[in-house]
């Protein structure tokens, strides 16, 4: 049996658990595990991605996410449950809660796999620059599923929900989430449909003036580089990369980036992109779908202005 | 506050990674080479921290002879001890680094005191295992928590802020604890003359680990698959705009 973990917040369920469900479905029967009395309400969403049973546990120190509750609850139903592979999200929380489990159960834990083979598992290194071909030896293998790696195509049944008990210490409520604030609702950077980056070529903080000219003419947002957060010149909310923020716009705009690997790597899912740049030998330029050969300084306002003179 | 920082020297691969020949490693030949960007904020972190609230803190590697570079970086930016752990030959798995991390965490602490904070980043930007640091305070028997991007500490507690997709969550922790950082916690500074003259100095301790293999095993590295686009150069200079902007309407980016 195959045992996924579902990623949730109070109830919602993440889009990273239905691509490791759809994952999972290729390995054998499907069951799913979700944690908190909050998440009671996804048997049928979980049904809708082939798990056959939904476990439930829930526990006084589950009121809200806490990843050493969280990965406690995954250590006992493996022992429970006996699965003989465990997958969670490739993601801030499906990686944490899973090594949290893989360090009470002390056995080995592979994080964002791209591939299962039989005995060989191939996972990303690097922020996906590169690839790692691994084997295991564990008596469960306790995985993560890269995040964008399998698609999340539904295969309906009727899930069937059944309590899990679980023992845990109040002492685990050392770690819950005790306060958030919400953000703000409006474009971020992950999902702005156009996103116009700077990079060190900018030259200086006032230098983005033009290209966030730029990005309210075509409802979009600033991005920046590594280069240019380590300046002060943006703050490190904007920064896109390995390190930053994925994105994957409709359009990607990159001015004066040179298109380091671990700049590429944030920005490669973008449906389109344009690099801005001097050199026409730059990273950037060469594995662009469309380049201008310019000072940046000069041909952004240039396409600011023609944008506007065809508006009218 | 007594403060640990856990770091990793990896290669700054530029364009490009390569692989080496027998696949087992990246191509260093002609690249420098750096901690992570979360690391280097942790550093960052605990240095501020140590200004703010007294203390000291120490950084520490498990990794080759060579990461005494890193180690006298993480000095020149003002902390003020340093342990090597110096390993051999290709990289050790996530469960054996974590299990001599553990080890030498106990006997620094059984020499001077405990440690009130432990971080580490939130995941080795070459390796990318994501565990580590959760490893290690699972083995302390701490708390931790990963993804970390603001600390404030409020007597035995620590607030800590994270970055989630709906907003930002607090977590509230008492010490002694574990945290893995994440770049934008802070900006790092630049080692001043006087801190890289001082960091020559520092006595970096050495100990060498002693910890059995775990269960993952690497076989080989592989390139990812790369995308090939044949660019279309739509023009030089201030000239081309024209051209962006018919683009940016055939793709309907502009209605
Ligand atoms: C582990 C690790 C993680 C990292 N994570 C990230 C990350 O998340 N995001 C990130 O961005 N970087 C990251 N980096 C840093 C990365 O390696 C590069 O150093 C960085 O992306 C370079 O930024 P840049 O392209 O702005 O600067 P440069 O590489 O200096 O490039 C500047 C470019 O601007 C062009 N230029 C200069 N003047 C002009 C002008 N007037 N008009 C047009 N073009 C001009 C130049 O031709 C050049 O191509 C990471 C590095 C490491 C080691």
């Amino acid at each position: 049996m195959i045992l996924v973990v579902v990623e949730h917040d109070r109830g919602t369920m993440s889009p990273a658990t239905w691509e490791a469900l759809a994952a999972a479905r290729a390995l054998g029967e499907v069951h799913a595990l979700t944690i908190g009395e909050a998440a009671d309400g996804l048997v049928d969403q979980i049904g809708n991605f082939g798990a056959t049973v939904v476990h439930q546990v829930h526990g006084d120190v589950l009121g809200d996410y806490g990843p050493e509750a969280w990965g406690e609850v995954v250590a006992q139903a493996v022992k429970a449950l006996d699965p003989t592979v465990v997958l969670a999200t490739g993601t801030d929380r499906g990686n944490e809660v899973m090594a949290h489990a893989a360090a009470r159960l002390d056995m080995p834990m592979v994080a964002n796999v791209i591939e299962f083979g039989s005995d060989e598992l191939t996972r990303v290194r690097w922020g996906g620059s590169l690839l790692e071909r691994c084997r295991l030896d564990a008596p469960v293998r306790l995985l993560t599923v890269a995040h964008h790696a399998f698609a999340a195509d539904e295969s309906p049944v009727a899930a069937s929900a059944t309590p899990l008990a679980v023992e845990l210490d109040p002492v685990l409520s050392r770690t819950l989430v005790r306060d958030r604030v919400e953000r703000a609702a409006g474009v971020t950077l992950a999902t702005a449909p156009v996103v116009v980056s700077g990079g060190r070529g900018v030259g200086s903080a006032e230098g983005f003036a033009p290209l966030q000219e730029l990005a309210a003419e075509l409802g979009g947002v600033v991005g920046c580089s590594r280069a240019v957060t380590n300046n002060g010149w943006r703050n490190h909310t904007d920064q896109v990369g390995q390190t930053g923020t994925r994105i994957a716009p409709d359009i990607y705009i990159a001015c004066g980036i040179s298109g380091a690997i671990q700049h590429w790597v944030g920005a490669m899912a973008s449906k389109k992109i344009l690099a801005i740049n001097t050199d026409p030998e730059a990273n950037m330029v060469t594995k662009a779908d469309y380049a201008v050969i310019g000072d940046l300084h000069q041909v952004v306002p240039a396409i600011t202005a023609e944008v506007r003179r065809r508006r009218g | 506050m007594r403060i640990l920082v856990c770091v990793k020297r990896v290669p700054a691969p530029g364009a490009r990674i390569n692989i080496a020949a027998d696949g087992q490693a990246v191509d260093t030949a002609f690249l420098g080479f750096t901690m992570s960007p979360h690391e280097e904020c942790a550093v960052e972190e605990a240095v501020q921290l140590v200004e703010r609230h007294g203390g000291e803190a120490t950084v520490l590697t498990l990794g080759p002879s060579e990461a005494d570079e890193q180690l006298r970086y993480a000095a020149s930016l003002g902390v003020a001890r340093a342990v090597l752990l110096p390993i051999t030959g290709p990289d050790w798995d996530p469960q054996r680094t974590a299990s001599a991390i553990t080890a030498a965490i106990t006997d620094l602490e059984a020499a001077d005191g405990a440690f009130d904070l432990i971080l580490f980043g939130n995941e080795s930007a070459d390796s990318g295992g994501f565990q580590v640091g959760i490893r290690v305070a699972h083995a302390l028997g701490r708390p931790m928590v990963n993804g970390i991007k603001g600390i404030d500490v409020d007597g035995d507690t620590l607030r800590a802020r994270r970055e989630a997709d709906v907003g930002v969550e607090v977590y509230e922790v008492p010490m002694p604890a574990v945290l893995g950082v994440k770049e934008g916690i802070n900006l790092p500074r630049y080692p001043t003359l006087k801190g890289r003259l001082a960091s020559k100095k520092v006595d970096v301790a050495q100990v060498v680990p002693q910890a059995e293999a775990g269960g993952q095993q690497m076989v080989r590295l592989l390139p990812a698959a790369e995308q090939v686009s044949a660019t279309v150069i739509l023009g030089r200079g201030p000239d081309a705009a024209a051209a962006v902007v018919d683009m940016l309407q055939e793709i309907g980016v502009l209605k």
